[in-house]
C-alpha cells in the first residue's frame, strides 16, 4: 500500500503512509502513540477505510471498504482486546460467528477436530480443547485468538499488540507462533511497542512518526537505539538521555 | 472410592451442577410428606405436574432471556394477556379454539419484538422496557375483561382438552421408553463418531450411568402418574418444549450465537452475529412461551380473569430458572434447570397448599429458596473465578 491518507476533521492522522509485506515474512509497525498506526491497521482491515492513497494486492489495485472485503482477500486482524467469550470452550470460540452446520445441526465433532489440528500444527499447548476460555493462560487465550484467524486461510494477518499484558513465558509462545506462522508462508504485520519482541521475531520494521513514514529497517541489522531515534525522531532523545545518564552518572 | 474428595473440589471450585438443588429437592420431599402423608401419593404428584406447566413453560423462556445476561420483567403481563386475548377471541367472538390460539401465540411473538426491538435498537435497558411492559400489558389485560372481568371458557373443546387430557397407561410408557432409546441412540451415535474421528472419548461408565439414570426417572414419572390417571398431555407439552428448546441452545448455530452474545456481546459482533436480530429474536420467543404459558393457564382453569398471570406467577417463573442454576450474569444455565426449579417451588406450593398455610407464608418460604439459589449462583461464580474459569 502506498500514499495512504487519513484525515480526521482537523487532525491529519496519515499522510502518504507506505506499508509492505510478502509471503513468509514479518512486517514489525512501530511508532509512538499517535503516530499512526492503528489508523493503517484500520485501513488494511477496512475498518476505517483511507481518504486517498492506493493498496495493491498480489501487485493488482484493490479497495478494501468494509471489515468484509479485507477477509475477502485473505487479511485477518488479530485486535488487542481479546475477542473471546469466557463461557464458550475452544472450539466454539475457534468457531465463533462459522460454525460448521451439518444437517441444521452444528457439527460438533468435525469442529473439534478440526481445531485439534489446528492448534497441534501451530504447536498451540491447551489443556483441552472443551475447556471455557475463562480457564485459558492469557498467553493461550492470545494464540486461540489467533488460530482462530486462521480458520479462514489468510494470505496475511495483523496482529495488535499480541503480546501486550502478557508474561515472560506467555510472550515467548505467542511470538514461536508468529515464527510459525511465517514458516506457513504467511505475511504478518505486527504492531508493538515492545522492541525487544520486534526485534525477536520481525525480518523489517516500519517506523511511523506523526502519520508519515520515519524509517524502515532490516531487524538483524539494526539497533534497538536506531529504532528508538527514528520513532522519537531525534539522535537527542529522553530514551539516549536515559542511557547516557545511566553510563556517566 | 475417592468420591466424597471429588465432591469437595467440585463445591470449591464452584462445578456443582445441579446436585444442590436435586438434594433440596429430596428434603423438601421429605419434609413434606413427615407432615402430610398424602404428599407424595400419585394424585397430588400429577396434581403438582399440571401445576408446573404453565408456569414451567414460561420460565423456560425467561432461560433464553437470562442467558442473554438480560431480564424480561413482563412474562407474567404477556400470559395474562394472551390468556385474555384467547377467551375473548373464542368466546366472544367465536373463533375456533386453534386459530384463537394461533392468533394468541402469534400476539405473543409481536409483543416479544416490541420489547426486544426497544432494547436492542434504541439502547433502552431490558429491565425498563420489560417493566413498563409489565404494567402496560396487565392493563390491556383489565381492559379486553372489562366489564365481566372473568371470560369462562367451554368445558370441552381443545384448548380445555391441554390441560385435562391423559395418556392411556400403556401409551404413557411407549413414549417414556421411546424418550429413554432416542436419548441412549443419540449418546451412541455420538461415541461412534467421535471414535470414528480420533476424538477423546468420556468413561463408558458416565454414559452408562447416565443413560440408566434418565430410564429411572422417566420409569419411576410414568410409573407414578399412570398410577393416577395417567401422564398429562401438558407435562408433556412442557418436557417437550425443554427438549426442543435445549436442543435449539446447545446443537444449532442459533443457540451459540445466544451463548456467545451472553458471554461477550462485543467477540460475537466483531465475530460477524448479528446481535440485534439475536437479541430481539430471544424476546420474542420468551413472550411467545409467556403467551403459551398463558394459554395453559386459562385452560387449566377453564377462565381468563383479571388475576390470571398477576401475583406471583412472574416471580415463579424467574425463580425457577434461577434456582435451577441459570446465572443472572448470563451465557450459563440450559433449559432443564427452569424444569428441576418449576418442580422444587411446584412442590413447595403443593406441599403448602395441602398443609393449608397461607399465602403469606408460601411466599416467604418461596423467597428464601429462591435467595438459597441467588446465593449458591453468586457463591459458584466466585468459586469459577478464583479457579480461572469465569
Amino acid at each position: 500500500m502506498s500514499g495512504i491518507s487519513k484525515r480526521f476533521g482537523a487532525v491529519q492522522a496519515l499522510t502518504d503512509a507506505e506499508l509492505e509485506v510478502y509471503e513468509g515474512e514479518v512486517v514489525a509497525l512501530v511508532g509512538d502513540n499517535g503516530a499512526g498506526k492503528s489508523t493503517l491497521i484500520k485501513v488494511i482491515a477496512g475498518v476505517g477505510p483511507a481518504d486517498t492513497g492506493e493498496i495493491r494486492w498480489q501487485g493488482r489495485p484493490v479497495h478494501i471498504a468494509k471489515p468484509h472485503d479485507a477477509t475477502e482477500l485473505g487479511i485477518a486482524t488479530v485486535y488487542q482486546d481479546l475477542a473471546l467469550a469466557d463461557n464458550l470452550d475452544v472450539v466454539a470460540n475457534l468457531f465463533l460467528g462459522q460454525e460448521r452446520v451439518r444437517g441444521g445441526m452444528l457439527d460438533e465433532v468435525g469442529m473439534e477436530r478440526q481445531a485439534r489440528e489446528l492448534l497441534t500444527s501451530l504447536s498451540v499447548r491447551i489443556p483441552s480443547v472443551r475447556v471455557p476460555a475463562a480457564g485459558l493462560s492469557g498467553g493461550q487465550r492470545q494464540s486461540v485468538a489467533i488460530a482462530r484467524s486462521l480458520l479462514g486461510e489468510p494470505r496475511v494477518v495483523l496482529l495488535d499488540e499480541p503480546t501486550a499484558a502478557l508474561g515472560v513465558a506467555q510472550t515467548a509462545e505467542v511470538l514461536d507462533l508468529i515464527d510459525t506462522l511465517k514458516a506457513r508462508g504467511l505475511g504478518v504485520i505486527l504492531i508493538s511497542h515492545n522492541l525487544a519482541d520486534v526485534r525477536a521475531v520481525a525480518d523489517r520494521v516500519v517506523v511511523l512518526r506523526l502519520g508519515r513514514n520515519a524509517g524502515e529497517f532490516r531487524a538483524d541489522e539494526t539497533s534497538q537505539e536506531q529504532i528508538v531515534q527514528a520513532i522519537t525522531g531525534a539522535l537527542d532523545n529522553p530514551v539516549t538521555r536515559r542511557s547516557a545518564k545511566k553510563e556517566n552518572p | 472410592m475417592n468420591l466424597l474428595g471429588t465432591a469437595k473440589a467440585r463445591v470449591k471450585s464452584g462445578e456443582l451442577g445441579a446436585w444442590p438443588v436435586i438434594i433440596g429437592l429430596v428434603v423438601i420431599w421429605i419434609v413434606f410428606q413427615t407432615l402430610n402423608d398424602r404428599f407424595l401419593t400419585p394424585q397430588n404428584l400429577s396434581n403438582l405436574t399440571l401445576q408446573i406447566a404453565a408456569t414451567g413453560t414460561i420460565s423456560v423462556g425467561v432461560v433464553l432471556v437470562l442467558l442473554l445476561g438480560e431480564i424480561d420483567l413482563s412474562v407474567g403481563s404477556v400470559a395474562g394477556v394472551a390468556a385474555a386475548t384467547l377467551a375473548v377471541l373464542a368466546v366472544r367472538h367465536g373463533w375456533g379454539d386453534v386459530a384463537a390460539m394461533v392468533a394468541v401465540l402469534v400476539l405473543g411473538a409481536l409483543i416479544g419484538v416490541l420489547h426486544g426491538t426497544i432494547f436492542a435498537k434504541l439502547g433502552v435497558p431490558a429491565f425498563v422496557v420489560t417493566l413498563a411492559g409489565n404494567i402496560g400489558w396487565q392493563g390491556l389485560q383489565l381492559f379486553l375483561l372489562a366489564p365481566q372481568g372473568t371470560i369462562n371458557l367451554p368445558y370441552q373443546g381443545f384448548i380445555a382438552n391441554l390441560t385435562h387430557t391423559n395418556l392411556p397407561p400403556a401409551v404413557g410408557w411407549v413414549v417414556g421408553a421411546l424418550v429413554v432409546l432416542a436419548y441412549a441412540a443419540a449418546v451412541l451415535v455420538n461415541r461412534r463418531e467421535r471414535t470414528a474421528a480420533d476424538l477423546p472419548l468420556t468413561p463408558v461408565r458416565q454414559a452408562v450411568v447416565r443413560i440408566v439414570g434418565l430410564a429411572v426417572i422417566v420409569g419411576a414419572t410414568v410409573a407414578v402418574l399412570n398410577a393416577w390417571q395417567g401422564v398429562p398431555v401438558a407435562l408433556l407439552i412442557l418436557v417437550g418444549i425443554v427438549a426442543v428448546i435445549d436442543l435449539v441452545l446447545r446443537r444449532t448455530r442459533y443457540g451459540r450465537n445466544i451463548f456467545a452474545v451472553g458471554g461477550n456481546a462485543e467477540a460475537a459482533r466483531r465475530a460477524g452475529i448479528n446481535i440485534t436480530a439475536i437479541r430481539i429474536s430471544v424476546f420474542a420467543l420468551a413472550s411467545f412461551l409467556a403467551a403459551l404459558g398463558g394459554i395453559l393457564t386459562a385452560s387449566r382453569g377453564y377462565s381468563a380473569g383479571q388475576s390470571t398471570g398477576a401475583g406471583d406467577v412472574l416471580l415463579v417463573a424467574i425463580a425457577a430458572a434461577v434456582i435451577g442454576g441459570v446465572s443472572l450474569f448470563g451465557g450459563r444455565g440450559s433449559t432443564y434447570g427452569a424444569l428441576l426449579g418449576s418442580v422444587v417451588l411446584g412442590s413447595i406450593t403443593s406441599g403448602m397448599f395441602l398443609l393449608q398455610l397461607e399465602s403469606s407464608i408460601r411466599y416467604m418460604i418461596t423467597a428464601a429458596v429462591l435467595l438459597a439459589a441467588v446465593i449458591l449462583d453468586a457463591l459458584s461464580r466466585r468459586g469459577r473465578r478464583s479457579h480461572g474459569r469465569e
